[in-house]
C-alpha cells in the first residue's frame, strides 16, 4: 500500500539525512558534551561554591542539564527548519521537483516537519544520554524528558519554517538566530530561573515556548514540581504546533504555487 | 480523448498578464510544441498545465480532468521536466530516482526495476552512484529526463529542454526523446530555439506576448508565412542600407536586420542572378531554405533570441 503523501515527504528526508548525517552528528554528540562541561562542571561548580542566595536546592549541573536539553531542542529545530527549508524553495528547488509529483504544498510542509520531529526524538535522546553519564540526573528521569523537549522543538520548527517561508536569503535566518534564538536560549529560564529577570521580561518569558519547554523538561526530570501546571504548557506547545504548521502551509503554499 | 485542451487560458500575476486567454489542444502520441521567445508566456502555460500553477481564467482540462480540482491525480500522470534542473545535488543518480519514485507512492521494488530501464535510456548506467553534483550538463538534464519518467507518464513536459547545453548534448537529447515520441509519449516542449522545434515537434504554436500567433506543424507554418527560399546578404555596416533600398522589388519580401539582409524567394537562383544584374556586391551570400526563424520573424517582426 502506498504510503500517505505527508509520511513519503518524512521517507525522504530520512533518506537524504542518511547520505548527510556526518555534517550534523559532530553538533549533535559533542554540544551537548561541550555544554554540560562548560556550564554545568565548570560554571557549576563556582556556583555551587557561592554564596549567593539559591532559588533552587540543587547541584548547578543538576538543574542545568534539563533546561539545555529543552534549548537544544529549539537549537536543532530552528536550524533544521530554516536552512534545508530555504534549500528546497530557493537554492535546490527539490520543492519544486516534489510539487510537480502528487505532493502538494501541505503534504511538504507537514513531511517535512515530522522529519524534523523524528530528528529530534534522536537528538534528544542522545543528549539525555550525555546528561546522565554526566550524572545530572537518572536515565529514566532523563528519557521522560525527551518528549517535552521534542514538542519544544516542534513548536519552534513549526514557527521558523512559517518564517523561513517568506525570507529572501540566508541573511534572514542568521537574523533569526541572532535576535531570535540566541536571546530565548539565554533568558527563557535554561541557564537561571525567570524570577531573576525584571518583571516585564519575566512576563515576556512566560510567552515564549521555551520558557515552557525548560519547565516541563526540568520538572518532569528532576521532580522539583512547577511554577504553574504542566498541562497548561503542554497545551500551550501544541497550540504553537498546530498555528504554526497551518501558518506555515499557508505561507508556503503562497511562496511556492504562483 | 485530447490530453490537454485549453479554452481562453489566462494567467495573471497581479495586473501583469503572463498569458492572455489562448486556446490550443494536444492530441495523443504527438509532439506538441510552444515556440516563442524568453517572456512570451510558454513557462507559464507549462505550469498550469502541469497543475502546479492555478489557472487564472478560462477553461483547462488535462488528462480529461481539472487541474484545480484533481491536481494530485493529474501530477501523478505526468512527467515533468523543468526548465531548471532542481535534482538533489548531495544525492546519488540512483537515490534521486529513488526518492522522486517514492513521491509517487511506487513500491521500492518497482522503482529498482524502473532505474535499471532509465539509466540506460539516459545513458547514465555508470553514474548509478555518482552524486549529482559531479555530473555534466547534459547528464544531469538526462537525469532530470529519466527522473520525469520515473512513473511512466502519458504526458511528459518539457521545459526548455536543451536551454545550455554543447551542441553535443542537445543532439543526444534530440534522439532521446524522438525515441520516447515512438514509444508513444506524448510530449509537449517549449523551446526558443527554432531547430528544436522543427525537429521534434509535429505541431506547434507560435507565442509572442503571451499570446498564439500561429498555429500548425513546422511544414504548414514556413508554407503559410514565409517562401521556399531565402537569401541572406551581408553588407558592410555603412553601405547597408543602401544596398537594401536598391534590393526593393527583388524577392516578395525583404527584411532588414542589422547584420544582414532577407530576400524571401521561391527561387534563390533567380534571385542571386537578379542580385548580380542589378550591380549589388554583398560581402558574403547564403542561400537557404525557410525555418521557423523567418516565420516568427514575419508574424512578430523580430528575431526568436535577440
Amino acid at each position: 500500500m502506498a504510503l500517505p503523501a505527508s509520511l513519503r515527504v518524512v521517507e525522504s528526508g530520512a533518506r537524504v539525512y542518511r547520505r548527510t548525517w556526518r555534517g550534523s552528528v559532530i553538533s549533535t554528540f559533542l554540544n551537548p558534551v561541550l555544554f554540560l562541561l562548560a556550564m554545568g562542571v565548570g560554571l557549576g561548580e563556582l556556583v555551587d561554591a557561592g554564596e549567593g542566595i539559591s532559588t533552587v536546592d540543587l547541584p548547578y549541573l543538576t538543574f542545568l542539564a534539563p533546561g539545555l536539553l529543552a534549548a537544544t531542542a529549539m537549537q536543532t529545530a530552528a536550524g533544521d527548519a530554516s536552512y534545508p527549508v530555504m534549500a528546497g524553495i530557493k537554492w535546490r528547488k527539490t520543492y519544486h521537483a516534489a510539487l510537480a509529483t502528487p505532493i502538494d504544498v501541505r503534504d511538504l510542509v507537514v513531511g517535512q516537519l515530522g522529519w524534523v520531529a523524528i530528528r529530534l526524538t534522536f537528538v534528544t535522546t542522545v543528549y539525555s544520554v550525555i546528561m546522565t553519564l554526566f550524572g545530572a540526573t537518572t536515565l529514566l528521569e532523563g528519557m521522560l524528558a525527551v518528549p517535552p523537549a521534542v514538542l519544544t522543538g516542534s513548536a519552534f520548527a513549526a514557527a521558523v519554517t512559517a518564517y523561513t517561508a517568506r525570507l529572501d536569503n540566508e541573511i534572514g535566518i542568521a537574523t533569526m538566530f541572532r535576535f531570535g534564538i540566541l536571546p530565548l536560549f539565554l533568558f527563557s529560564g535554561t541557564f537561571f530561573p525567570i524570577s531573576q529577570l525584571p518583571d516585564a521580561v519575566e512576563w515576556f518569558a512566560f510567552v515564549t515556548p521555551l520558557w515552557h519547554g525548560v519547565a516541563l523538561c526540568r520538572g518532569i526530570a528532576l521532580d522539583i514540581g512547577f511554577r504553574i501546571s504542566p498541562w497548561i504548557s503542554f497545551a500551550y506547545l501544541g497550540l504553537w504546533i498546530l498555528v504554526g504548521t497551518a501558518v506555515a502551509v499557508r505561507l508556503m503554499r503562497r511562496r511556492l504555487v504562483l | 480523448m485530447n490530453l490537454v485542451e485549453a479554452r481562453g487560458l489566462t494567467k495573471m500575476f497581479g495586473d501583469f498578464c503572463a498569458v492572455d486567454a489562448i486556446d490550443f489542444i494536444v492530441r495523443p502520441g504527438e509532439t506538441f510544441g510552444f515556440l516563442g521567445p524568453n517572456g512570451a508566456g510558454k513557462s507559464s502555460t507549462m505550469r498550469m498545465i502541469g497543475a502546479v500553477s492555478p489557472v487564472s481564467d478560462g477553461h483547462l482540462r488535462v488528462l480529461g480532468m481539472d487541474p484545480a480540482a484533481d491536481g494530485p491525480h493529474i501530477r501523478a500522470r505526468l512527467g515533468v521536466v523543468p526548465q531548471e534542473d532542481n535534482l538533489d545535488l548531495e544525492l546519488s543518480v540512483y537515490e534521486n530516482l529513488l526518492i522522486y519514485g517514492r513521491y509517487f507512492g511506487m513500491p521500492k521494488k518497482v522503482i529498482d526495476e524502473r532505474v535499471a530501464e532509465l539509466l540506460e535510456f539516459a545513458q547514465l548506467e555508470e553514474r548509478r552512484s555518482s552524486r549529482v553534483e559531479a555530473l555534466s550538463g547534459g547528464m544531469k538534464r538526462r537525469l532530470t529526463i529519466a527522473r520525469g519518467l520515473i512513473n511512466q507518464p502519458e504526458l511528459l513536459l518539457l521545459d526548455e529542454p536543451t536551454t545550455g547545453l554543447d551542441p553535443q548534448a542537445r543532439h543526444l537529447l534530440w534522439d532521446r526523446l524522438y525515441r520516447l515520441k515512438q514509444q508513444g509519449v506524448t510530449q509537449i516542449i517549449t523551446t526558443h530555439y527554432m531547430d528544436e522545434a522543427e525537429q521534434l515537434c509535429d505541431r506547434l504554436v507560435i507565442m509572442d506576448k503571451a499570446k498564439i500567433v500561429a498555429e500548425g506543424s513546422p511544414r504548414e507554418l514556413i508554407d503559410r508565412y514565409s517562401t521556399r527560399e531565402v537569401v541572406e546578404l551581408r553588407f558592410p555596416v555603412d553601405e547597408r542600407d543602401r544596398a537594401a533600398e536598391r534590393l526593393e522589388g527583388l524577392a516578395k519580401r525583404t527584411e532588414v536586420l542589422p547584420d544582414r539582409v532577407l530576400l524571401y524567394t521561391d527561387d534563390a537562383d533567380r534571385a542571386m542572378v537578379e542580385v548580380a544584374e542589378r550591380g549589388i556586391v554583398p560581402e558574403s551570400t547564403m542561400t537557404r531554405r525557410s525555418t521557423l526563424e523567418d516565420v516568427f520573424l514575419r508574424l512578430t517582426g523580430r528575431s526568436l533570441i535577440d
